[in-house]
């Protein structure tokens, strides 16, 4: 049966070729900064640098790892996204449970409540006003409030509760007495770990990456997030360590600010793609629970 | 009538109250969405009134269709409305990439590959937009790598960031490979769940791989494809606020000035609340419209609505 024809084969050659571009194509960039990120700035601007990392350094990863921004950006934006997921399951995981029981009058109505806000908001301005007007503004409880629910997550909670609990399954439980307090903690928990772990990575994920929040509702440069002092050092060309006084260190700053750049950027997506290949299937798990059509 | 109401609330007791505690678990998630999604709506009347901070929301003239008709015949309305849709266009024009990508994953015939190239493919992802238009803008500096490669290759170097004609490609092009791995995750599974017998069945009367593509996973994935077109269209007029910001310069804003962007800069930035948020709301309604009608459209189509 292994008979291949001679169209077939140059079709395997032509996808595998095409596929091996895709991956360069994506891999390329971030490579690049890798390896610029080690180097000095100079070989990065004269295009020595392509394949390998030319006149290594360390200075880049000092300069940034000596700012307090950056310091202070990781610190906020560590407790922001721990406040964001424990908030975000707590919103998401009982409601999206409740919301998959058949049972449940009213459900149709508060699935259309929540599903509207998807479709119609009120926009950047009426909701900035409501923040100010409830005083939340400059509060770093504000950051972690304004990612903790997700109408979608929510969503996908829902659709993987009505999939895998079975409604005989309370039913029984019912008859022996068990009530829906007991019924979630000590049977739909314990059965859920998977889509605990997919909407906590998903709530994580988006709180470590935002930084519109930030933008919109603080002030104050000692609660901004990592992504606001990034975009100040990659993008508003605030380079590190240029409040310094000392010409000579601003001078170096000068030097090697392409450097400090890409040095910047590995340090924000370090611990993204660390951890990537261990949560990798909690993602697509994710998405695959997502795509079923609730 | 009294033995109607004690029907009545014995039904009300039996579905109702015997699950109390599942509207418990709906209520903090309840309050949230209406405070923070609904409350807003309330403050869309100030797109209708001259509204200033001190004097409240309640306190502040209506104006009716005031700040409507100030944005309409305002010298660059159309120009805002244009930037928007054609970067939506664009956008929208990349819809099959991630198809493509997952019909290469699914046919690269070497497993290790095929799985690298998916979960990698897929990484990108998870790069924030901040960190991804901070690399975009260094690489297409004029000193980036881009202008390198251009320079080895015996061109001159372009500073692609300052020129508008490049912005809505790199705009385009950063936003596919940001998320074409992650979007073509659905189609994969979908390809992998079109029955082989199909395909033997198409070898053995002779199709090669592009007929079997075209005639066999393209029909069947096809309703995946047109749900999530769907979804696509409706999102036209909502194109993201944070990467067209993040990219923005002085040099290219006849391009990169979209309405979101326009909203903010007029609404935070001048304190303009009452222009910003009818433009905001301008916006909103387009693209609740648009949504419906898609739904509308794909409901006569396909049999099946999004909801």
């Amino acid at each position: 049966m292994k008979r291949k024809s001679k169209s077939d084969m140059v079709f395997d050659v032509i996808v595998t070729i095409i596929c091996v571009l895709c991956l360069l194509v994506v891999l390329y960039p971030i490579y690049f900064i890798f390896i610029a990120s080690f180097s000095s700035s100079s070989a990065v601007t004269s295009g020595k640098v392509i394949l390998l990392p030319k006149e290594i350094t360390f200075r880049g990863y000092e300069m940034v790892l000596e700012d307090p921004r950056v310091l202070t950006g990781y610190k906020n934006t560590f407790i922001y996204a721990i406040g964001t997921t424990i908030v975000g399951l707590c919103l998401t995981i009982p409601a999206g449970y409740a919301l998959s029981r058949p049972d449940f009058v009213g459900r149709k109505f508060i699935l259309k409540y929540y599903v509207f806000t998807m479709y119609f908001s009120g926009g950047m301005i009426p909701t900035y006003i409501l923040i100010r007007n409830l005083n939340m503004i400059d509060k770093g409880l504000t950051v972690i409030l304004m990612l903790s629910f997700s109408v979608h997550n929510l969503l996908v909670a829902r659709t993987f509760f009505a999939n895998t609990l079975p409604q005989e399954l309370w039913e029984a439980a019912e008859i022996d007495g068990c009530t829906n307090g007991r019924y979630f903690f000590e049977v739909v928990i314990p059965l859920s770990g998977a889509i605990i772990a997919v909407i906590a990575l998903y709530y994580c994920v988006a709180q470590w990456n935002d930084y519109m929040t930030s933008l919109l509702y603080l002030n104050t440069q000692s609660k901004y997030s990592l992504q606001m002092f990034l975009r100040d050092i990659l993008l508003a060309s605030k380079s590190v360590a240029m409040d310094t006084n000392d010409p000579e260190d601003m001078l170096e700053a000068m030097k090697i600010a392409q450097t400090i750049k890409y040095s910047v950027a590995i340090v924000a997506i370090l611990p993204m793609m660390v951890l990537y290949p261990f949560l990798q299937r909690y993602f697509v798990k994710g998405v695959m629970i997502g795509s079923i059509k609730g | 009538m009294q033995a109607r109401a004690s029907i009545l609330w014995r039904r009300f007791k039996k579905n109702v109250l015997r699950n109390w505690t599942l509207y418990l678990f709906v209520l903090p998630s309840f309050l949230y969405i209406t405070i923070f999604h609904y409350g807003p709506l309330y403050g869309i009347q100030i797109a209708f009134r001259n509204y200033k901070p001190a004097r409240g929301i309640w306190n502040s003239p209506w104006v009716g269709l005031k700040y409507f008709e100030k944005f309409l015949t305002s010298y660059n309305c159309w120009e805002l409305i244009r930037n928007t849709l054609i970067l939506s266009f664009y956008e929208l024009m990349m819809f099959p990439v991630p198809i493509v990508l997952a019909l290469i994953i699914h046919y690269t015939p070497i497993r290790w590959l095929r799985k690298s190239t998916q979960s990698i493919t897929y990484a990108p992802y998870f790069i924030s937009v901040v960190v991804m238009c901070g690399m975009l803008t260094t690489f297409f500096s004029s000193t980036g790598i881009v202008n390198q490669i251009i320079k080895i290759l015996g061109g001159n170097a372009i500073d692609f960031m300052n020129y508008e004609e490049y912005w809505r490609p790199l705009y385009v092009g950063s936003g596919v490979w940001r998320t074409s791995g992650y979007n073509a995750v659905i189609y994969i599974a979908a390809l992998a769940g079109v029955s082989p017998e199909l395909h033997e069945a198409a070898t053995v009367d002779g199709a090669n791989r592009l007929q079997r593509i075209w005639h066999i996973d393209i029909p069947s994935i096809l309703p995946t494809i047109v749900i999530l077109l769907i979804l696509r269209c409706g999102r036209i007029m909502s194109i993201g606020f944070q990467k067209a910001y993040l990219l923005q310069n002085d040099l290219n804003l006849g391009v990169s000035e979209i309405i979101s962007t326009y909203v903010y800069k007029m609404g935070l930035q001048k304190g303009q609340y009452s222009l910003s948020t009818a433009v905001g709301l301008f916006n909103n309604i387009i693209n609740f419209l648009l949504v419906i009608s898609v739904n509308k459209i794909s409901s006569k189509l396909t049999g099946s609505g999004l909801w």
